[in-house]
């Protein structure tokens, strides 16, 4: 979220440098922008294909996510069961499922739901990681301590099983409408993951923390706050955004078991995985219902873990 | 300007005619897991405007820990200041509110680091680094800060001013990154400036280049210099007194004239034969036998001794008290006066 913002501003300040005009070294960029590593993996980025290809396939199911209507004109909820599980025509591209409801029409209006769910989960995991683990990470020693033991007890439980208490238990709360649902589910997944977002902010946080300019502003007098949100968190950002990239996939992923089991979402929000989980009864009879949803679950999951491999690339400092 | 307005506030320590900063008999200690090190064992040294004191030891010897308890940055825990007083213009820091103590290390003190590239935050241009604190504390509105931190740039030679002001430090190369340091340092018109190991990073000819502008700002601002450094060469250009540390102790304390034409303690002597000589060229080199000791168990008696030529059956027992050798010069050794009399 802040390095667009970061590499803007990095890019407002161009000018041009000539190598000449510094007796003492001088600027090392050959265009002469200041270069933030912001701008700087940016540049870096642009030139990768698997960023590309990835950022591509991303923007396309944003834009779905948004309009679906867009794509088809055909209504998801729309039952005709005389054409149940027709195979793929030139009517319904994708085929009809068991209600005889439009699978291409159905998975275009899951995007929004699934990409809800990923997105919501990521960013709620990393927040509250990231906040937990610069905590932990500046304050140390006895704060350090207990923030871990706690991260440690929510490690601790197995991810499914968790999950399937918490929603079980939200679930006869009587919520209902497709919001909801998706709260309940990226409150449920986050609940269970940030001990990971937490602990690589810390250890990134514990780096940061033994540079002298952690120092220098602590001899300015700034506040404890001060540090740790302006000094250590933009210097601690890459690693956990690369995570939360991956992470976005697999929340993908992970959303589409928990609708498999029966437990994820639910009518209204009807999300891929929610789609696969309807197919699971017919998958030998009528396999299209399984392999579309499944299909693009899969493309989008490999595009977020592409992403965030770029990402990984253009921001490990050991690499570059 | 700033030390003016400190001075002037109400209700506060401040003695007039004390020293502009001083170090009293200083303890530091890190409790660690494996015992407790005693990194300081009583520090004094002072230093008043316009004048420059270098502090002078081995790694561990406690050099950077005193500056670091100056300025309030020891990570504490494991450290802890266990005895002293750090007087700024005579009132003790140690003792004042939280919020003072950093108001007047923030606009009194100022510090440069060793290696300015991890001194400077990689994520902020160098000018935004240098403008907030100017915003922060002087209350400047953005462009007044700008015009400022594009000022302190060409006042520590940096050309293109205008222009580096908006570059990462990652852009600069390591003699302009300690100018730029060096610039933000003097941000807020301290009275004191800490050194330590300044030119460290750096290749020789830029070593000379910042020395020089460090020690013509310092006479231009009658700013109290303390550099820290285990370079001889340097001190020997660039400091009126020097304090000579071993084993968290100051074991010699002199003008620097003096001290290099007679040194006062056996290992100021060591430091000094061992430093590289032309006119001593094909012989081979003297070292100082031995390893700085542990802190965690620093050898009774003279905490030298195991690695000094001069050491007697009294130097392991007994701990040289400090030895007056006429005006201002202190010498912790037994045999002070010996040295300093002609052997």
């Amino acid at each position: 979220m802040t390095d667009p913002t970061i590499a803007a501003q990095a890019d407002s300040g161009g000018s041009y440098v000539t190598a000449l005009e510094h007796a003492d070294g001088g600027g090392t960029g050959k265009k002469g922008k200041p270069r933030s590593l912001w701008s700087d993996a940016w540049g870096d980025l642009r030139r990768r294909p698997l960023f590309i290809i990835a950022s591509v396939i991303i923007l396309f199911l944003i834009v779905v996510a948004v309009f679906p209507e867009w794509f088809t004109s055909a209504d998801p909820n729309h039952r005709d069961l005389s054409r149940s599980r027709q195979t793929p025509s030139s009517d319904a591209l994708f085929g009809y499922d068991v209600q005889g409801q439009d699978i291409f029409a159905r998975a275009v209006y899951g995007t929004r739901w699934s990409l809800l769910v990923g997105v919501g989960a990521a960013v709620f995991t990393v927040v509250i990681g990231a906040v937990i683990g610069l905590l932990a990470g500046y304050f140390g020693g006895a704060v350090d301590g207990f923030l871990s033991r706690v991260a440690e007890v929510f490690f601790g439980l197995p991810f499914v099983l968790g999950a399937i208490i918490i929603l079980n238990a939200f679930r006869s709360s009587g919520v209902d409408s497709a919001f909801a649902l998706v709260m309940m589910v990226v409150f449920a997944l986050s609940l269970l993951s940030w001990p990971v977002a937490m602990r690589i902010m810390r250890s990134a946080a514990i780096s940061a923390k033994q540079q002298d300019y952690v120092k220098a502003a602590r001899a300015l007098g700034a506040s404890a706050w001060r540090i740790i949100f302006r000094h250590m968190l933009p210097n601690c950002l890459a690693p956990i955004l690369v995570y939360a990239t991956i992470l976005l996939g697999s929340f993908i992923a992970v959303e589409a078991t928990l609708s498999f089991l029966g437990i994820g979402l639910r009518d209204p929000a009807v999300s891929w995985g929610v789609m696969i989980s309807d197919a699971r009864n017919y998958i030998r009879v009528a396999p299209h219902l399984l392999l579309f949803p499944a299909g693009i679950l899969t493309i989008t999951v490999l595009a977020f873990v592409m992403l965030g491999d770029a990402v990984r690339d253009a921001l490990d400092p050991k690499l570059r | 300007m700033s030390a003016q307005s400190i001075g002037e506030t109400e209700d506060t320590g401040v003695v007039p005619d004390a020293p502009l900063l001083e170090v009293d008999d200083l303890y530091v200690e890190f409790r660690t897991r494996d015992g407790v090190a005693k990194v300081l064992n009583g520090v004094s040294y002072h230093v008043d405007a316009g004048e420059t004191l270098a502090v002078l030891g081995e790694s561990g010897s406690g050099k950077s820990v005193t500056a670091q308890a100056v300025m309030g940055i020891l990570d504490e825990p494991p450290a802890a200041v266990t005895g002293g007083e750090i007087r700024y213009h005579g009132e003790d820091l140690l003792k004042v509110s939280a919020q003072r103590r950093s108001d007047v290390r923030a606009e009194g003190i100022a510090m440069i680091f060793q290696d300015a590239l991890s001194a400077l935050n990689p994520v902020y241009t160098v000018g935004f680094q240098i403008e907030e604190q100017l915003r922060v504390r002087l209350g400047m509105s953005r462009q007044e800060a700008r015009k400022r931190a594009i000022a302190l740039l060409d006042l520590v030679r940096i050309p293109n001013a205008a222009r580096r002001v908006r570059q990462y430090p990652h852009e600069f190369s390591g003699g302009m990154r300690q100018r730029a340091m060096i610039a933000m340092s003097l941000a807020l018109d301290p009275e004191v400036l800490i050194a330590d190991e300044p030119t460290t990073a750096l290749d020789v000819t830029v070593q000379a280049q910042i020395m020089d502008l460090l020690k013509e700002i310092q006479t231009e601002r009658r700013m109290g210099l303390i550099l820290i450094t285990h370079d001889l060469g340097v001190v020997a250009e660039v400091a009126d007194r020097i304090a000579v540390m071993y084993a968290g102790r100051i074991v010699e304390y002199a003008d620097a004239v003096s001290l290099y034409r007679r040194p006062g303690h056996p290992y100021t002597a060591a430091l000094m034969e061992s430093l590289p000589r032309l006119d001593l060229k094909g012989h081979e080199l003297k070292t100082i036998k031995g390893l700085p000791p542990s802190l965690l168990a620093i050898p009774p008696g003279c905490p030298f001794h195991p690695r000094c030529a001069m050491a007697q059956d009294r130097c392991r027992t007994e701990v040289p008290a400090e030895y007056r050798l006429g005006l201002g010069r202190t010498s912790r050794c037994h045999f002070a006066e010996e040295m300093v009399g002609g052997v």
